[in-house]
């Protein structure tokens, strides 16, 4: 195994032509129950997927599959040029802790809850290799910052958080490795609005700063217009409709989304 | 009943065999812990009934034993164990390290370096280092086949946001030839450095989780650290009250209601036999 | 720089019994640099419609629309993302953010989004936002709690930071006082100047004429009533 310095991530070679993840006809079954079926997209760098519908829908299996945590049924995934589900574990385990990142709702499950907030923070660096205390705490006092956590709070356990620190927390914990791609889980659901608020800005900060890709699963059409470039509308374990997020919220096709949409309650 | 109802060192042969080929599965792969069927023993969990598997498997007729808790000869465990195999087996038994073939031990390494040839057999209450950050086995079982021992300094890293330097104290992990992370079973750190390189082989048995994992002689064991935070040896800042030993590791010992105290060394034939050799100690008297 | 033919747009209302209404049949319209296109008709004729199929916020259903050299009527969504970032930019008359985000990052946000250093892109809303009459004490505030002018003047900074090579307005200079208003035509003759091609929307006439070379009757687009 060659351990590159954790502390210097290879430059981006920046190929915006070439997408990031590329997502064929994946299907999961439960059984003779559909989770998600024929499901096929392409994620370019520094593009936000949204992926939205009712619960049940099959969003939140499709994230799954797609972050490994389940495994298709049918289909094909390729990251970055590599096929993700011939993977050996070895490496699909080290790129999700390295090159991937994944944001859970609750972030009692992104989290250890028994280990202080530098602790979470410097869990992939020293994953990856990183060996100088000094040097993890620097860059865990400097990614607490960037999620407008004070530093005086690093010793501090996860369970002495409020619920929106906690999860800014996570996003720190996972993007200190400078992921290239983010899948996240509700990540703002179970907060409060004015919460919410400051959540969305540090995140489309972050998009925007980082590069990053993302598939953003959330049942909220206000998160995604404001964070989604894109927008996959599911139903019955099915895309029903994809497209610019502002378009297939503005100008929905399918019968399904016309309903969605019209289905918000105006503020 | 009789002695001579057990077989040669308690154990039937064909459990015996099946230690045996654990053991060597373990010294095959440094550090890696092997799964064995661990016997019921005529002694509670937690008394050492892996380290007493282990060595069953290990006797042979002229071997000549030695058994120590904490560094001592002469403590309730080590006592019960050594007369367990003088029944058992009918083996020579010593307090001396260097005349041993065989040494059980709990919690130390002795300090009479060992010689190749010897085995050093360990009791081991729970071989999983990685167990109280990961309680999931199958979890742990994975890290291990894909190395995945961030979570290791991330203990240490705790300790020293916490306490300001490493706290772990005993149990310290270490790393066997750059490959497993392995317990060395609750030896102080002190002792960390002798597990390295050591001519002697060095097998350790967990009874209750029904492990065996090895070191086989000159193996590197490199304790896990910081490159700000290097890993150090510690141990009493005294000196033997009894011997005078500077550098051997030390018990404390109250004497009295009134504060008093005396350090002496936790390895009784160590300190025996520099007090033999006219060594003597703040407390100690002229042998 | 935006060249539409034969431009349709139909609505079909699966909820409503699947009903299909036609909007728009027939646009069509070219736009060169430096050029300023004010579209007119009745409320309701389809000026904002076309709008938004040139921004690709509404699909298009028949014809071409060519922005620069993309037609946004087959092209997908991340080239449309990137002729936004780019090339085309839209004032519309509702401002649409992040709530708690300080007016002066709304504002230098489209050159962020571009790669300009944060300093000089907070220079450039500084010096719009200072032109466009915003006291300097609102800039660290949201404009989500602004007064609708003032909202209306954040949006247009927000439209202008970047120098786009397409425009597209939606009534800009509507509830600005006559000294924002001259302000806002300023900038959009500036525009034209350095080359921009600017489609918009004016129900003020005394803009309409001074800033418009050409006026489209988007009513001549109506289609035929369904026959």
């Amino acid at each position: 195994m060659t351990l590159q310095d954790p502390f210097e991530f290879p430059q981006r070679t920046r190929a915006p032509d070439q997408p990031l993840l590329t997502v064929e006809n994946l299907t999961k079954r439960y059984g003779p129950r559909i989770g998600c079926a024929d499901v096929s997209f392409e994620l370019y760098p520094g593009e936000v997927l949204g992926i939205v519908g009712e619960s049940g829908s099959g969003k939140s299996t499709l994230l799954s599959c797609l972050a490994g945590h389940h495994c298709p049924d049918l289909g094909r995934i390729s990251y970055d040029g590599r096929d993700v589900l011939a993977m050996s574990e070895t490496d699909r385990r080290r790129l999700s802790r390295t090159d991937w990142a994944y944001v859970h709702q609750n972030p009692r499950d992104g989290l250890r809850m028994g280990v202080s907030a530098g602790g979470n923070v410097g869990e992939r660096l020293m994953a990856v290799g990183a060996r100088h205390y000094g040097q993890i705490r620097g860059r865990a006092v400097d990614w607490l910052g960037r999620v407008e956590i004070a530093a005086d709070r690093i010793d501090d356990r996860p369970s002495a958080f409020s619920g929106g620190m906690q999860q800014r927390l996570q996003i720190a914990r996972n993007l200190v490795t400078s992921p290239r791609l983010v899948f996240m889980d509700e990540p703002t659901g179970g907060l409060d609005v004015s919460v919410q608020a400051r959540l969305l800005d540090l995140l489309r900060g972050l998009v925007r700063d980082l590069g990053l890709s993302v598939v953003i699963v959330t049942h909220d059409l206000a998160v995604v217009r404001l964070l989604a470039h894109r927008l996959m509308v599911m139903k019955g374990g099915r895309v029903v409709e994809q497209g610019l997020t502002d378009q297939v919220l503005d100008d929905p096709q399918h019968a399904y989304t016309q309903l969605l949409v019209s289905s918000v309650l105006q503020v | 009943m009789t002695d001579q109802a057990y077989n040669f060192a308690y154990l039937d042969e064909q459990t015996k065999r099946m230690i045996r080929r654990a053991i060597l599965k373990g010294i095959a792969v440094p550090g890696y812990q092997v799964p064995f069927a661990s016997r019921e023993m005529p002694m509670p969990y937690g008394w050492g009934t892996g380290g007493v598997q282990v060595t069953a498997a290990c006797l042979v007729p002229g071997d000549r034993l030695k058994v120590i808790d904490q560094g001592a000869d002469d403590t309730t465990n080590a006592v019960s164990i050594r007369r367990f195999f003088q029944r058992t087996a009918g083996v020579g038994v010593t307090e001396a390290t260097a005349e041993a073939t065989v040494i059980q031990t709990r919690h130390r390494i002795p300090e009479t370096p060992l010689a190749e040839g010897q085995i050093l057999v360990y009791q081991v209450p729970i071989p999983e280092p990685l167990r109280f950050l990961e309680p999931r086995e199958t979890e742990t079982r994975k890290m291990h086949e894909l190395e995945e021992y961030g979570l290791m300094h991330v203990k240490l890293y705790e300790d020293i946001a916490r306490h300001g330097q490493i706290a772990t104290s005993y149990a310290y992990p270490v790393k066997v030839e750059g490959r497993y992370v392995m317990d060395p079973s609750p030896i102080p750190r002190f002792d960390n450095p002798k597990l390295s390189g050591n001519p002697a082989i060095q097998l350790f048995g967990a009874g209750r989780e029904q492990r065996i994992y090895a070191l086989p002689p000159w193996t590197e064991a490199v304790s896990l650290d910081f490159e700000d935070h290097p890993f150090h040896a510690t141990k009493a800042p005294h000196d033997c009250d009894l011997c005078g030993a500077k550098h051997s590791y030390l018990d404390e010992v109250i004497t009295d209601d009134t504060g008093g105290r005396m350090f002496v060394c936790s390895d009784t034939d160590f300190c025996a036999g520099r007090r033999a050799k006219g060594h003597v100690g703040r407390l100690g008297e002229a042998a | 720089m935006i060249r539409i033919e034969n431009l349709s747009k139909n609505f079909t209302l699966h909820n409503q019994g699947g009903a299909v209404i036609p909007v728009m049949g027939g646009a069509t319209l070219t736009l060169g640099p430096g050029e300023c296109v004010g579209l007119t008709g009745q409320s309701g004729a389809g000026k904002s419609t076309l709008m938004r199929m040139v921004y690709g916020n509404y699909l298009t259903a028949g014809g071409s629309l060519r922005v620069g050299d993309l037609d946004i009527a087959t092209a997908e969504p991340r080239q449309i993302i990137a002729l936004r970032r780019e090339t085309l930019g839209y004032v519309s008359q509702f401002l649409r953010v992040v709530p708690r985000v300080p007016t002066l990052d709304v504002v230098a946000e489209p050159l962020l989004a571009l790669g300009t250093p944060a300093g000089e892109a907070r220079d450039r809303a500084a010096t719009l936002l200072k032109r466009l009459n915003i006291p300097e004490r609102l800039w660290t505030l949201s404009p989500t709690t602004f007064s609708g002018g003032e909202q209306q003047r954040v949006n247009i900074a927000r439209g202008f930071a970047h120098a786009y090579p397409a425009l597209l307005l939606d009534e800009p200079t509507a509830s600005l006082d006559a000294a924002n208003r001259e302000v806002v035509l300023a900038l959009i003759e500036e525009a034209k100047a350095r080359g921009a091609a600017i489609l918009g929307i004016f129900h003020d006439e005394a803009a309409r004429s001074r800033v418009c070379d050409r006026l489209v009757d988007v009513t001549g687009f109506t289609p035929k009533a369904a026959a």
